[in-house]
């Protein structure tokens, strides 16, 4: 954005010895009013008179520049290395539902590993007809489904549950993707290897793992895993990145990011679950009295308005403001958001961008007025089954303190006259 | 069971050595563990030269690693310690994850006889064997967990069934609103980066 208020453009030394630098952004908003003509309208401009890249240029394209902060960050202190740690998505400065792969978080637990497909293999062994190995070629050739999918780390918004922690919606709720997945359906490739061996299937599992060192082993109940499961090798109609799990990662929609197994290449069926160390050290929720619930599969419904946030402050003064969010549920699809102003006090229905879709990202909008007034900015998510975004209290009565994941409570955003934004707790 | 689906004929069997080779999952009834033994004092050497430079000569953690001992009684307080002592319910778990998913970054090569032993010294280090105790395939079952009986399975949709309403509250929903906490008291977000400062400066210079 530039300062048009100036007749000439600030000169580069001028931004750096800070004299244009305090009117940058806050009196953008008077482009429209100027009472001298605009240069970049009057002037003819380098891009309008000389020539752009080739088409050779960019065989597969970067974002421009200009967008830089809108990238993955990290934040040192959370884990004891980068290896076995978290990443987070840019949530405050995207828009619409799908997020860019380039940009969508990651969470490894012994590294983002490389893969050829010529070296993938998948096996299917347990309580089957006949154990199968398939090559990537194979998977290729069974009949494909596509679908949005929202996947939440478990500990989304974990570092929140004793107080306002991290500034930014990135960091409090960036452990999160949507993507279209292309892939088979797991029934699909477990009806192959012949499910007569496992008998009554209500009482069987699926022990699913990955390639990688670590293997994220984790025991999938079988209604799940001949429902809705995917096994995937695209997404947003490429082939995943490395570091989602190239070339093929286990969907499992609505439910906890973790059982996402990446570079999947093991499902065993059982009759019992493994208790592996990621649902039983890890993925298991402490309650106040000590007990901890486990098998927490499901994520409920949640939402978060991602501008005004902290990282993305209301630069263009009074009038018409755009407060926008996500909604997402694992339970089916948004059905409402609701937005408040002034600490959850009162409230307005926002105007969803498409009606929601189960297990995805839904976008929200409140096209409002803002005249420089502080407000605590919340938003509050409604599903299909009428569950409620609850809040961070209402948790916290049934929950304690200590259950690290599932921290699905209503975000507050201090919003304050100078536009910036600030996160909060509030009474 | 389901009506069977056509099979597509994709894929090839899996052979019993390919199938060995990756199906090492153990479960807490002893289903997967191969047989073997391993004693404490040849745990705690091997604990030393493999395992101790992260999680301490006495699993006690060092740094940001994570703590494999102690924490006994700790599950309610406000701080709690979660340790295979502490916290694992299953003794199955802890074979298990050794075996395929350690040494961090030199994971599955530890032979059976060498991942009973750390697991011994595991138990040592957290007061639930003495020091003479050999672990076994044949005696693993008899080793209590003290949080065995410590998890319930996930009780949402009755312990917040108060969460599903059949309407919220739309107006006057309080009758004030204070701010309780605010995240730049802590100020534990990481600093604006150099990338966001160019940035900035991209936006505000015209591209004259």
């Amino acid at each position: 954005m530039s300062d048009s208020s100036n007749a000439k453009s600030p000169s580069r030394r001028q931004f750096l010895t800070g004299a244009a630098a305090a009117g940058a952004g806050a009196v953008a908003a008077g482009a429209a009013r100027g009472a001298t003509a605009d240069p970049l309208i009057t002037e003819v401009q380098s891009w309008a008179s000389g020539t752009g890249e080739g088409v050779d240029a960019t065989p597969y394209g970067m974002p421009i520049r200009f967008e830089t902060d809108v990238r993955r960050r990290n934040v040192e202190w959370l884990t004891a290395d980068t290896i076995s740690s978290i990443n987070f998505t840019p949530i405050h400065a995207l828009d619409g539902t799908i997020t860019p792969q380039g940009c969508a978080f990651e969470r490894h637990h012994s590294g983002a590993i490389e893969m050829r497909k010529q070296d993938y293999r998948l096996m299917i062994n347990g309580l089957v007809d006949t154990p199968l190995v398939f090559t990537y070629e194979d998977l290729e050739r069974f009949p494909r489904e596509n679908r949005v999918y929202f996947c939440e780390c478990a500990a989304n918004t974990g570092m929140e549950w004793a107080g306002a922690q991290l500034n930014g919606a990135q960091f409090t709720h960036g452990m999160i993707h949507n993507m279209e997945y292309s892939g088979v359906s797991l029934r699909t490739l477990l009806e192959e290897a012949g499910l007569d061996a496992a008998g009554d299937l209500k009482d069987k599992w699926v022990y699913v793992e990955g390639a990688d060192a670590s293997s994220n082993g984790r025991s999938i109940p079988m209604e799940k895993a001949l429902d809705d499961v995917l096994v995937a090798f695209k997404a947003n109609g490429e082939a995943l990145r490395k570091e989602h799990g190239y070339p093929v990662r286990l969907v499992v929609p609505g439910w906890e990011g973790n059982m996402w197994v990446k570079w999947l290449r093991r499902i065993e069926v059982t009759d019992q679950p493994v208790q592996s160390r990621e649902e039983t050290s890890k993925y298991t929720d402490t309650l106040a009295n000590g007990t901890s619930r486990k098998w927490t599969w499901a994520m409920d419904a949640k939402s978060v308005v991602t501008s005004p946030s902290p990282q993305a402050p209301i630069k263009h003064g009074n009038g018409p403001l755009v407060i926008t969010g996500l909604a997402w549920s694992g339970r089916g699809a948004i059905k409402r958001v609701d937005v408040s102003k002034d600490g959850g006090t009162t409230w307005e229905t926002a105007r969803l961008a498409a009606p929601g879709e189960k297990m995805a990202l839904t976008r929200f909008y409140l096209d409002t007025e803002w005249n420089g007034e502080e407000m605590l900015l919340q938003s509050r998510a409604m599903d299909e089954t009428g569950y409620v975004q609850p809040t961070k209290a209402e948790l916290r009565d049934v929950r304690g303190e200590n259950s690290i994941y599932h921290n699905n409570c209503i975000q507050t955003w201090w919003v304050k006259p100078n536009g910036e934004a600030e996160n909060v707790e509030v009474s | 069971g389901p009506a069977l689906a056509e099979k597509l004929g994709l894929g090839r069997p899996a052979l019993p050595e390919e199938v060995a080779a990756w199906n090492l999952d153990v479960s807490p009834d002893g289903t997967g563990l191969p047989d073997g033994s391993g004693s404490v004092e040849e745990g705690d050497a091997l604990f030393a030269d493999y395992c101790a430079v992260c999680h301490g000569d006495f699993a006690e953690g060092v740094d940001n690693w994570p703590k494999l001992a102690g924490g006994a009684g700790t599950l309610a307080d406000k701080d709690p310690l979660k340790t295979v002592g502490s916290y694992w319910p299953y003794l199955s778990t802890t074979w298990d994850y050794v075996h395929r998913s350690m040494p961090f970054g030199n994971a599955q090569t530890l032979a059976p006889d060498e991942v009973y032993a750390i697991v011994a010294y595991i138990l040592y280090s957290n007061d639930l064997v003495e020091d003479d105790f050999v672990l076994s395939k044949d005696n693993f079952l008899d080793v209590e967990m003290p949080n065995k009986d410590g998890f319930i399975i996930d009780d949402r949709e009755s312990a917040e069934a108060h969460f599903w309403k059949d309407e919220p509250c739309m107006t006057d929903c309080k009758e004030t609103v204070e701010i309780t906490m605010q995240a730049a008291v802590l100020d534990v977000t990481p600093e604006e980066t150099k990338a966001r400062k160019v940035q900035e400066m991209m936006d505000a210079t015209n591209p004259a």
